[in-house]
């Protein structure tokens, strides 16, 4: 039997996830800034309070070294929380406990501790933020040995990855890329957003399931050319792929660390021809190491240097934004150079 | 012309350096008996005055004095010391196994003693504690923890529990209420308060008991543990060992100077009491108050023990360096060892033949343990984890990527 499925938007599916979690798990506790009463700023949590008390969803302190050094010890303790951090931009106080606690408590003390804790914070730009609510910091997180980052692209793999990470006896980044928040942005922000209620990856199971971590999906069959990419900018590769009409087989990450390597190198191997997409900044973002991935996997099916697109190298601007995203013709462009060679 | 001298930066000095003795007047030390006792459902904000004055019950005499002196069971009392004693002897041997190069590094307690200890037989079993790297006494002040096992920590062999991956004293006991050491200072403070929060949740009775040092409140983990310690009334203890010295760094650079580390807890609206940690039934009664407060659900309190490191901060310190090296002798809380078997003494619980009986026995239960542990291998005899090892745990499950690297170091 199929599951009953319901349109959502990302928000709904999150929201769900969290909700299926908190009635299975009596562990499960969910809390940050905002979160309680209100529901959250993107009303991720919205009703989660008046269903299961305050004392498994609630308000904290403007805090975010607060706010994850609890979900260590809540963790230590045998609770599962999912925390939410407002913005990326927020989470650098939280650095030494994401970072020097959360990460290696399992391994400094050879499993006698473990932090099963899962960070959820909205990420991207593309909704006017300015340089404090604009950022994609996966980079910061993927460089942690003993964390797991996450980024959904849609409401169907963010409900499902949810679960998976709040499952997960490992710390997980749960970055969401909150211009896809209520549709399938596809970086034509002059024209008007096609909400989830019109996509079919909008459909989603209303009960438990699982997108499992550590797995990548081919988001769009192709033959000429692969791309490697996750979150807002799968939809923008997409649209890319349409206006250039190059067959671009896109590979939606999801897990973006650790991740299933096998599934773009074996698209890598059969197009011959690679571009690695993110709208995070280009020097040391996460596409200089699966640039380097697929030299070290793919050289010899190789048919053209690997093109990488990304966000300039500066700080997230406010009025000059849409000339800092990495839009559809920036990413057509370099389609087009990976096809000339 | 302004009015006004130019401004000055002030850097805050010890009385005291090499050469030059400590004017220990600013400790503003209470006579021991004076201070008053507060029925546990006390307001927070009526412990002020508690938070400059100093809790003591040992007099100079060696007797208990003033409402802080419980009728403690002199069997405990007679626990405790041991324990110390102990504690002592342990850190003692293990300096020396460092000096041996036998193991990398050691961290010693010297001094304070007490605290660790008598917290420890304070609380109840299923507490966690959330240490710093200098409160190995609450390990060795119980029965269920193999010191064998914490010296093959130490010494990083084939036995090691932490499998080769920690600095010698950074253990790991959740089943002894010791949460894993961090390292970095502050971390574990705040997380203590998560963990009474998980506590509260879940409607338990164990509370938790948060340690750090005076120069890591400067941290604001501290600060932060603080707040949510207060906001959620989160049933924890919320120790902060000032010992005068973090490194070479004085008290007052940590901003210890003209108050008092305990005040942070009242502005916070946080029950505080500031207690000398060199006297074993201070240390036990303030920490039973407390217990029992979060017991209760009456919420945190925080509890300042003012003692003094009297040893180097670690094997790699030289505290001659930066303070007189005969401190510890002129420090006015003494010595908690001598100050309670004083007491023991006193009451008739206690004797020198008895003293001089324990500590040969201690002695030779230590290095009995040195002896068994060094058997399983030491830092420099190469009977350490396989290399293998080093990729488990980063993870639940190994992802490829960590058994591709462990294939490439071909182990």
């Amino acid at each position: 039997m199929t599951p009953k499925t319901t349109p959502m938007t990302m928000i709904q599916a999150l929201r769900s996830a969290m909700d299926v979690m908190l009635a299975r798990d009596p562990n499960v506790v969910v809390y940050g800034q905002d979160v309680g009463f209100f529901g959250g700023v993107f009303r991720c949590t919205e009703g989660l309070q008046a269903k299961y008390g305050k004392s498994r969803v609630f308000d904290a302190p403007i805090s975010e070294g607060g706010i994850v050094g609890t979900a260590v010890g809540m963790g230590a303790y045998g609770l599962r929380p999912v925390v939410e951090i407002q913005f990326a931009d927020y989470f650098y106080p939280a650095s030494d406990q994401i970072v020097s606690e959360a990460a290696r408590l399992r391994y400094r003390s050879a499993g006698d501790f473990t932090a099963p804790i899962t960070i959820r914070m909205p990420c991207g730009g593309g909704i006017y933020g300015g340089q404090t609510h604009s950022q994609s910091p996966e980079a910061l997180f993927t460089h942690v040995c003993g964390l797991r980052t996450v980024m959904p692209s849609n409401p169907y793999d963010a409900k499902g990855l949810l679960i998976a990470a709040i499952e997960c006896d490992d710390p997980v980044i749960f970055l969401e890329p909150k211009r896809l928040y209520n549709g399938p942005f596809d970086g034509h922000h002059d024209k008007p957003v096609v909400p989830w209620s019109k996509h079919p990856l909008g459909e989603v199971p209303e009960g438990h399931y699982t997108v499992p971590l550590e797995s990548a999906s081919v988001f769009r069959p192709g033959s000429e050319l692969t791309v490697i990419t996750y979150g807002t900018m799968v939809f923008v590769s997409e649209a890319a792929a349409i206006e250039t009409g190059i067959d671009a087989e896109i590979i939606d990450l999801r897990s973006i660390w650790p991740l299933d390597l096998d599934t773009l190198v074996n698209s890598v191997k059969k197009t011959g021809r690679c571009v690695v997409v993110h709208e995070a900044t280009r020097t040391s973002g996460f596409g200089a190491e699966l640039t380097a991935l697929v030299q070290e996997h793919c050289f010899y099916h190789l048919e053209a240097p690997i093109e990488r697109v990304a966000g300039w190298d500066t700080p997230y601007p406010h009025a000059q934004e849409w000339a800092y995203f990495p839009g559809p013709a920036r990413v057509g462009a370099a389609f087009k150079r990976a096809m000339e060679k | 012309m302004t009015q006004y001298e130019p401004l000055r930066l002030y850097v805050p000095e010890p009385t005291g350096r090499p050469g030059r003795h400590t004017d220990f007047s600013y400790l503003h030390l209470s006579p021991a008996g004076e201070v008053r006792r507060p029925p546990v459902d006390t307001q927070p904000a009526d412990t002020n005055d508690l938070a400059y004055e100093l809790v003591r019950v040992l007099d100079d005499t060696g007797r208990a004095v003033g409402p802080w002196a419980a009728a403690t069971d002199p069997q405990l009392l007679r626990r405790g010391l041991r324990a110390m004693m102990k504690t002592r002897i342990f850190d003692a041997r293990m300096l020396i196994a460092q000096r041996q190069k036998k193991m990398s590094f050691y961290m010693q307690c010297l001094g304070e003693e007490a605290i660790a200890v008598a917290h420890a037989l304070a609380l109840d079993s299923g507490d966690m504690c959330f240490p710093t790297y200098r409160q190995q006494g609450l390990l060795l002040a119980r029965e269920d923890v193999d010191m064998v096992e914490m010296i093959c920590q130490l010494l990083s062999n084939e036995r090691d529990p932490m499998k080769g991956r920690q600095l010698p004293v950074m253990y790991s006991y959740k089943r002894a209420g010791f949460f894993s050491i961090s390292g970095n200072l502050a971390t574990q403070f705040i997380q203590a308060v998560g963990w009474a929060m998980a506590a509260a949740i879940k409607g338990d009775t164990r509370i938790a008991s948060a340690w750090i040092g005076d120069g890591a409140t400067a941290e604001a983990d501290f600060h932060t543990a603080l707040t949510f310690a207060h906001v959620y009334r989160a049933p924890v203890i919320l120790n902060v060992v000032n010992n005068q010295w973090a490194i070479s760094t004085f008290q007052a650079i940590a901003g210890g100077e003209g108050t008092t580390f305990a005040a942070r807890g009242v502005g916070c609206g946080i029950a505080s009491l500031r207690v000398d940690g060199n006297d074993f039934l201070a240390v036990h009664a303030a920490t039973r108050w407390a217990a029992e407060r979060a017991r209760r659900n009456l919420g945190p309190t925080l509890i300042e023990w003012v003692t003094y490191r009297a040893g180097p901060h670690s094997t790699s310190d030289d505290p001659s360096k930066y303070r007189p090296a005969d401190d510890w002798a002129h420090f006015p809380l003494g010595d908690p060892i001598a100050r309670l078997k004083t007491h023991l003494i006193a009451i008739g619980a206690w004797s020198e033949q008895e003293h001089e009986a324990a500590q040969k026995e201690l002695e030779a239960q230590v290095a009995a343990a040195q002896k068994q542990a060094e058997s399983y291998g030491t830092l420099t005899d190469g009977h350490m984890r396989s290399a293998a090892e080093m990729f488990e745990d980063v993870y639940k499950d190994m992802p490829e990527h960590l058994r591709r690297q462990r294939q490439q170091l071909g182990v």
